[in-house]
């Protein structure tokens, strides 16, 4: 008589237990926003302009560093295939606006007296790690117009700083008043952003459904804009294609 | 009869439409400009108010900096750095990070002070209160100022007694942080990428000579200079260093700056510790300076 009622007792926990799970599982599984991607390539339509080396005989280190492959201006870097790299792809319309920035940090890091990446692009308020890994004296010096403007030095050796940008700006130039030739760029963006590689391939990741606005910004040649629709699961594609002036 | 009367009663509306949104515009902007001129600045006891600067102004600062603050006063076209642009609520000198805005005090002490091989002049002629009065003009420029507080001021120790250890250990730091590349191995603002610097306006500028005899812009006490290389001068290529020297150790690179300057009113005692030390300007090309006592006294 007692064990029964004990096992009916259980029998109801086991349910319990189960439906709980199963409530579990499917508000688990309904969590993370039913991202899609939108990828696609970037090409350059005719001959890259030249790049021109550059001479780091005024600061050895950095010379040595490239000595058997000189280093070369980035303005505009073609790469196999047609492909155009270091392409900023952006929602510039078409975001509700409530897209949190990613957590992850993004690193600017300083090697052979040149930025690594040329272009780096981050959410406003992602945060951004600064690294010098030379043997040499760097002093960090973005030129924003929408965000605050500082200059700090960094010596050999030093720790990685942390940095935020408050706006929105495409882009912010970033140089090195010790080594004249160097130049990047940093892109502060809201919601989903790609940087395209050497092949000229992006991706922007987390994209909700809807239609937007997307923008290609390229250092030389400025901005490029289409529309592009994404639809729940499933992934979607857009291609720019710059002309070579 | 009656639709021409109506024609012109609604002409007359739409005119007087008109009037009233450009008097309501103008009273806006006004208005605006009302708002502004309520800024104040605090300085020890006294309270400066932005309205009561504006005769000041107009007579003392406006040929350089300009009826709208820009910079872009009549006689800008002449001057080399170029004046202030107050708009953009961007300063040299600062008590407070790179990137931030300075202190009120910081601008008082800059309206003071005048700047030495800048035009920028001394005011002997104009009361503290006037001063601080200014400060809050030069604040009413820009609207930085009404959505963000001045930078945090950074702590700065009491200033130890100077030693020969201290003054070497500065000269360590002097080539460690590589003040040399742009102000030079002696400081006489030679160093390698010294010819190729450019302000925010792409306007060439020299690091500051320490062998010239000239005040530096932002001060000419130890405290100043303390203050001078953590800080950074924004809008320069001058960088704020106070990510990499300790709050002590920075006292020694004041005093090693010391070294190099001829002698003035501040520099004796660093001077005789350079003269007895038979101190040398910092090699470059040499190892890594790991023991800088050895190796500064067997030289010849
Ligand atoms: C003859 C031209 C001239 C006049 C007149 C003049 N200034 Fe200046 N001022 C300058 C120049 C040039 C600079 C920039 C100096 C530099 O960058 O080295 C400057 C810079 C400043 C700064 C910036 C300090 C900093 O830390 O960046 C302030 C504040 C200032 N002036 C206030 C005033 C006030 C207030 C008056 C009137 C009482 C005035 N100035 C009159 C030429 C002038
Ligand atoms: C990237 C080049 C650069 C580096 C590196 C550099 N400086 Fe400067 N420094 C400058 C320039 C340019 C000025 C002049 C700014 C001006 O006139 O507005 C300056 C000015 C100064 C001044 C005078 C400021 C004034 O108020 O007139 C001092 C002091 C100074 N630097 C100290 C240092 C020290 C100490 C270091 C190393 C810890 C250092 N600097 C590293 C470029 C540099």
């Amino acid at each position: 008589m007692k064990s029964h009622k004990k096992s009916v007792v259980v029998l109801f926990a086991v349910v319990f237990m189960m439906m709980g799970a199963l409530i579990l599982g499917s508000s688990v599984s309904a969590a993370p926003p039913s991202g899609s991607s939108i990828t696609g390539t970037v090409k350059l339509d005719g001959v890259a302009p030249h790049q021109k080396g550059i001479d780091m005989s005024k600061e050895p280190s950095c010379a040595a560093i490239h000595k058997d492959k000189p280093a070369m201006m980035e303005s505009v870097v073609a790469g196999a295939n047609g492909g155009l790299a270091n392409v900023v792809v952006y929602i510039s319309q078409g975001l509700s606006g409530n897209e949190a920035a990613s957590s992850d940090a993004v690193t600017l890091t300083q090697k052979g007296c040149q930025y690594i990446p040329h272009v780096v692009a981050l959410d406003a308020g992602q945060h951004m790690k600064v690294v010098n890994s030379d043997s040499t004296s760097h002093n960090i010096h973005p030129q924003p117009t929408k965000n605050a403007e500082w200059n700090k030095s960094q010596p050999p050796g030093s720790a990685p700083f942390d940095v935020t940008w408050a706006n929105e700006e495409i882009a912010v130039p970033v140089k090195c008043n010790i080594h004249p030739w160097m130049h990047g760029y940093i892109a502060v963006v809201k919601g989903p952003y790609g940087v395209s590689d050497d092949s000229g391939a992006f991706t922007l990741s987390n994209v909700a459904p809807g239609s937007y606005t997307l923008t290609a910004w390229q250092e030389t040649y400025g901005t490029q804009t289409q529309q592009v629709t994404v639809a729940a699961g499933k992934a979607a594609s857009a291609n720019f294609t710059f002309k070579a002036k | 009869m009656e639709t021409k009367f109506m024609k012109s009663s609604l002409l007359l509306g739409a005119a007087s439409l008109l009037l009233m949104s450009a008097v309501s515009w103008a009273q806006m902007t006004k208005y605006q400009e009302d708002q502004r001129l309520n800024m104040e600045a605090h300085v020890g006891k006294y309270t400066g108010h932005a309205a009561d600067a504006q005769a000041n102004y107009r007579r003392y600062c406006v040929g350089c900096h300009g009826v709208e603050g820009d910079g872009q006063g009549e006689n800008a076209q002449w001057l080399d750095p170029q004046p202030r642009n107050f708009t953009l609520g961007q300063f040299k000198c600062r008590s407070t990070p790179s990137g931030t805005l300075p202190t009120d005090e910081d601008l008082y002490n800059s309206v003071g002070r005048g700047f030495d091989r800048s035009v920028m002049p001394i005011w002997n002629q104009l009361t503290n209160q006037d001063k601080v009065d200014l400060v809050a003009y030069v604040k009413h420029f820009s609207s930085k100022w009404t959505t963000e507080k001045a930078g945090e001021v950074f702590p700065i120790p009491a200033e130890p007694e100077v030693t020969a250890d201290r003054v070497k250990a500065g000269q360590a730091l002097f080539q460690k942080l590589e003040c040399w590349k742009c102000h030079g191995v002696e400081g006489r603002a030679n160093g390698p990428s010294s010819d190729t610097l450019q302000d925010d306006q792409n306007r060439p500028i020299k690091p500051y000579n320490f062998t010239e005899g000239s005040r530096p812009k932002c001060g000419s006490t130890d405290r100043d200079i303390y203050k001078i290389f953590m800080s950074g001068l924004d809008g320069t290529p001058m960088p704020s260093f106070i990510d990499n020297v300790k709050p002590d150790e920075a006292w020694d690179l004041v005093f090693y700056l010391r070294t190099l300057q001829p002698k003035n009113a501040y520099n004796m005692k660093e001077r005789a510790i350079a003269k007895q030390l038979g101190l040398k300007p910092i090699d470059p090309n040499a190892p890594a300076p790991a023991a800088p006592a050895a190796s500064s006294g067997g030289q010849p």
